[in-house]
């Protein structure tokens, strides 16, 4: 019996896991789908599909305060809260269009499962810190409650943040409570032209030391349309403000060449582009997602050109390198050896055919300890493995 | 007596005092452990001083190794430890256990490297809070999280209570600016999360020991994020005739898409204390007083304090003062950062309690605790977090009249569950400790507690590390186990499915 449930409310949720649980029936938990090609191929029978669990249950602009169903498209809720002069901080990418789906199909609940953090988690942090409380259900079919629906708690274990990045193999949520914040009145970026990938990352790194609030550091070696390297500098906020940082940030990188401004515009679409990978988009070749020190990134790049040709760019003031190798190979185990060697990280490997995802480890391997305190935990919320069995890493 | 019973201590752990004693000397040599009474008399009590316990032993480990191979002699031999940082805690945390060695972190106390382009500092867990800032202040740097204890706080203590302070509004708690962690487990096994780069992968771990109370692990190394300091920051000095408006104002500055560096509020014996103890110049005919402080660069801070004075006068602002010097809004600081040694001098104790609300529903919350001041006899003093909606009632009483510490706990815990009816919370920055553990079956369900419980059962099956805080019962990991699920029911003929 190979079924696909499509429960309406929490209530049903739980029913599917409690006999789940029960049966042993491993599930694949989907919000709709718009990951399913990353992170490891899951083989279960059954699939739990969460997209009628879709409705905003509160929302309380002057609070910043938003409580939705798991199954609410982001994009939705982009719409809602942008309606209130609002945004999610932490600008949530959209792997549709790398992926080869179509763009803004991603629910909530997916969307906290990958802990989805575009170029302004460097100010604004991440996914996992605007999620202030959930309603969730173990893989013991065990409804629960924990954090809160304000933004400054500390009662009990932080179990909304540890549930984001789990990809769905603790629990599954059903209801989120996420911060909001007041969208910038204006937004523009800094550009700095024909940099080494070197002098990028100190330009960067000098940029996010100082007092000007950058939101956005991204080095794109071949440009916005092929032409060479650009360096970009995101300002947000109130028009004076931003005037007077852009002055400023222009003044501090004077010896890294001449500077130009672009429009509100071109800024924003080009950040949704660093976002979204739609640089290395084209193509079927591997893509992967790699989290350094940002003064590291040029360097991890350098190491790696010398063993394989890739293309790839720069986000997060150096920090975030996306790349992809150009022979089609994934290359794991150089990529993280250069990563070792530079002081440590992870790289996911984001796109890739099922066959290649099989057999490599998607997610960074963790040390003896600490993957084995990750299954205890796992153990612990999911004790027969019925949560999208070998998501993560097999057995887990 | 006071209300809070501890798990009853283990006689036989005790009678082997002596044996603990010589295998700790063992593995931390010197004056690192210490068994005479007058010398762990220091370690009896943290800041919530109405309760007080001697621990059977104190360890004072200087290196990472001694803490493994003390936590696992501990977890070999059934011996319970109370982690203890610089013993700021206002819940109790620290507090320790008869039958428990008490693992005192001071000693690592060193700053291990300041990286400025990568903005992160990596420090041993007893450096205080300040002195992160202290380190990296030359080059203009600083840590944002800073609580009001922040000279004497440890940078350990911040991450087991994720504690935050003025300009967490705008900078975050804790949880939002630490980076990295090594930390020990019970069994002695050493992790590493994170590091100067973003987000760990897998569980989120990190996440998971920010804020956790020194029930999962013992922390040892901490990497923070370090920000550029504002270009400059004013405050407004605002008093309203009443807390509605006060209340109103915030919520407005709020809808309108600015965000202070502080947001702060005082009632009106706060503003009494406070002014009687510092000179401030506070008013002293309002029912409420706001510190806006608006951070930044100068023409942004220029533009929004004059949409902030705008929205202050629309909202029945009896009385505006802006700082024109950096002296005059450090004197506007003065009175609201010396509040709780204020009210130390109207009343003979206080308890400092911590809730969180919506803030809509400030003034209702207020209202209310006059009442409950009026039932439980007892004076009552409001500082707030008025931004993110973090009360902090000080609760004025006298332990040593009869009956009076009772009243006044009783009155901290019906405040709480008024917390909680509004939609808001037990704490948001001071932690559970042992001062609300009693309280947690008021938020959360027994399904919800057994899901904390579980992440502690991953990380320490036995109990062994801080048992007797934040948990209302400790269920045994095999108990929380056990499933109760009916087997071959046929699932649910109606959900739909394909
Ligand atoms: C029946 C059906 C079949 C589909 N088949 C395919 C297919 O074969 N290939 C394909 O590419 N797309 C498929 N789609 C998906 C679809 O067409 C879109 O791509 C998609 O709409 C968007 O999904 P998502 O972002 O919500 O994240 P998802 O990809 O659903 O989820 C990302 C991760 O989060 C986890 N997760 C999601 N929600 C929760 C939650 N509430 N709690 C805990 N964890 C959660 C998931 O388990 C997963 O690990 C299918 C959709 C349906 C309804
Ligand atoms: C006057 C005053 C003002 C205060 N103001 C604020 C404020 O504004 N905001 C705020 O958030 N808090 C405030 N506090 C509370 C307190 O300072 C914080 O909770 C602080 O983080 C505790 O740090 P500590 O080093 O003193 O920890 P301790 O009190 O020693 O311990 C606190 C908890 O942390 C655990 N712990 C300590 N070190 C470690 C470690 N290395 N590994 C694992 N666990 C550990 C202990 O087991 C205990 O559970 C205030 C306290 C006082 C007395």
């Amino acid at each position: 019996m190979d079924a696909t449930f499509k429960p309406r409310d929490s209530r049903e949720t739980c029913d599917v896991l409690r006999w789940a649980a029960a049966e042993e029936q491993p599930l694949e938990i989907l919000g709709s789908g718009s990951k399913r090609a990353l992170g490891r191929p899951v083989q279960t029978a059954h699939v739990l599909d969460l997209s009628e669990l879709s409705s905003i249950v509160n929302y309380e602009p002057e609070e910043l305060i938003l409580t939705v169903q798991a199954g609410t498209p982001v994009a939705d809720v982009e719409a809602i809260v942008s309606a209130s002069g609002q945004e999610l901080a932490f600008e949530p990418m959209d792997y549709g269009p790398l992926l080869g789906h179509k763009a803004g199909a991603g629910t909530i609940g997916g969307m906290l499962a990958a802990n989805l953090s575009g170029p302004r988690r460097i100010k604004a942090g991440a996914a996992r810190d605007q999620v202030l409380g959930l309603e969730a259900i173990s893989g013991r079919g065990e409804l629960f409650n924990s954090g809160g629906k304000v933004v400054k708690n500390v009662t009990g274990y932080d179990l909304p943040r540890a549930l984001c990045g789990s990809w769905g193999t603790l629990s599954v949520a059903t209801t989120v409570t996420l911060k909001v914040t007041p969208a910038a009145e204006t937004s523009t970026s800094l550009v700095l032209s024909g940099l080494t990938e070197e002098r990028a990352v100190e330009a960067m790194c000098l940029a996010m030391g100082s007092s000007a609030e950058v939101s956005g550091a991204a080095h794109l070696p071949r440009g916005f349309n092929g032409e060479g390297a650009e360096t970009v500098l995101r300002l947000e906020g109130f028009q004076a403000s931003v005037d007077y940082r852009f002055e400023a940030l222009a003044r501090l990188l004077k010896g890294f060449g001449g500077v130009h401004r672009l429009s509100p515009e071109t800024s924003r679409h080009l950040w949704v582009s660093v976002r979204d990978c739609l640089p290395l988009a084209d193509g079927a070749e591997p893509v992967w997602r790699i989290s350094v020190a940002p003064a590291s990134g040029a360097a991890l790049l350098a190491n790696l050109r010398h063993l394989f040709d890739l293309d790839a760019y720069l986000d997060w003031s150096g920090g975030l390198v996306w790349l992809k190798p150009l022979d089609g190979l994934p290359h794991d185990v150089e990529i993280r050896n250069a990563i070792a060697d530079c002081g440590g990280g992870h790289a996911t490997l984001v796109r890739a055919d099922a066959s290649t995802r099989a057999a490599v480890p998607v997610f960074q391997p963790q040390p003896d300890a600490l993957a084995a305190l990750a299954r205890r935990l796992k153990a612990q919320f999911d004790p027969h493995g019925i949560l999208n069995p070998g998501r993560m890493v097999p057995a887990v | 007596m006071v209300a809070i019973a501890m798990p009853k201590p283990d006689r036989s752990v005790m009678d082997r005092r002596e044996e603990i004693v010589a295998a700790l000397q063992a593995i931390v040599p010197g004056e690192g452990v210490i068994s005479d009474d007058t010398e762990m008399r220091p370690y009896e009590t943290d800041a919530l001083t109405a309760y007080r316990q001697m621990p059977l032993i104190v360890v004072l480990p200087e290196t990472v190794d001694q803490v493994s191979r003390v936590l696992r002699y501990c977890h070999e031999n059934g011996v319970k430890v109370v982690p203890r940082g610089a013993g700021t805690s206002l819940s109790g945390g620290a507090l320790p256990l008869a039958d428990g060695v008490l693992m005192s972190m001071m000693k690592f106390n060193r700053v291990l490297d300041i990286d400025f382009p990568n903005r992160a500092v990596v420090v041993q867990p007893g450096v205080t809070n300040l002195g992160i800032t202290r380190a990296v202040e030359h080059e203009g740097f600083y840590y944002a999280p800073d609580p009001s204890s922040q000279i004497a706080c440890s940078i350990g203590g911040n991450i087991a209570e994720n504690s935050g302070g003025v300009h967490s509004l705008k900078y975050g708690l804790t949880t939002n600016n630490v980076l990295g962690l090594e930390m020990v487990l019970i069994t002695g096994e050493v992790i590493r999360l994170g590091g100067k780069h973003l987000d760990s992968e897998g569980y989120d771990l990190l996440g998971l020991m920010t804020g956790s109370e020194g029930l999962l692990a013992v922390v040892t190394e901490v990497t923070v994020r370090i920000l550029q300091k504002p270009e400059t920051a004013r405050a407004l000095l605002v008093g309203f005739p009443s807390s509605e408006d006060g209340g109103r104002c915030v919520a407005e500055i709020i809808a309108k898409g600015i965000i202070p560096g502080g947001l702060e509020m005082m009632d009106k014996p706060a503003i009494h204390a406070a002014e009687a103890f510092v000179n401030a110049g506070y008013p002293l005919d309002v029912e409420a007083l706001l510190i806006v402080e608006l951070d930044g660069p100068e023409a942004e801070v220029d533009y929004l304090i004059e949409r902030v004075e705008s929205i202050a006068r629309e909202n029945n602002a009896s009385d505006l003062r802006i700082s024109t010097s950096e002296e005059e809004r450090m004197t506007f600081w003065a009175g609201r950062k010396a509040a709780f040694p204020a009210v130390g001098r109207i009343s003979p104790d206080y308890l400092c309690m911590d809730g969180t609300i919506p803030r809509k529903e400030l003034p209702k919350v207020l209202a209310r605790m006059r009442e409950l001041s009026e039932k439980h006899g007892l004076g009552v003093a409001n500082v707030f977090h008025a931004g993110d909606g973090n009360l902090h009632p000080l609760i004025l009483y006298d332990a040593n009249k009869p009956g009076e510490l009772e009243a006044a706990e009783a009155f901290g815990a019906d405040i709480l569950r008024l917390c909680v009816e509004v939609g808001g919370v037990l704490t948001g920055e001071h932690g559970v400790g042992i001062e609300k553990r009693d309280l947690m079956t008021d938020m959360f369900t027994e399904d919800d507690l057994k899901q904390q419980q579980r992440v502690k059962c991953a990380f320490d099956e036995k109990h062994l590390l801080n048992p007797g805080k934040v948990f209302p019962v400790l269920h045994r990991c095999a108990e929380l186990g056990r499933m109760h699920v009916h087997k071959g029911k046929l699932p649910f003929p109606d959900i739909p499915r394909f």
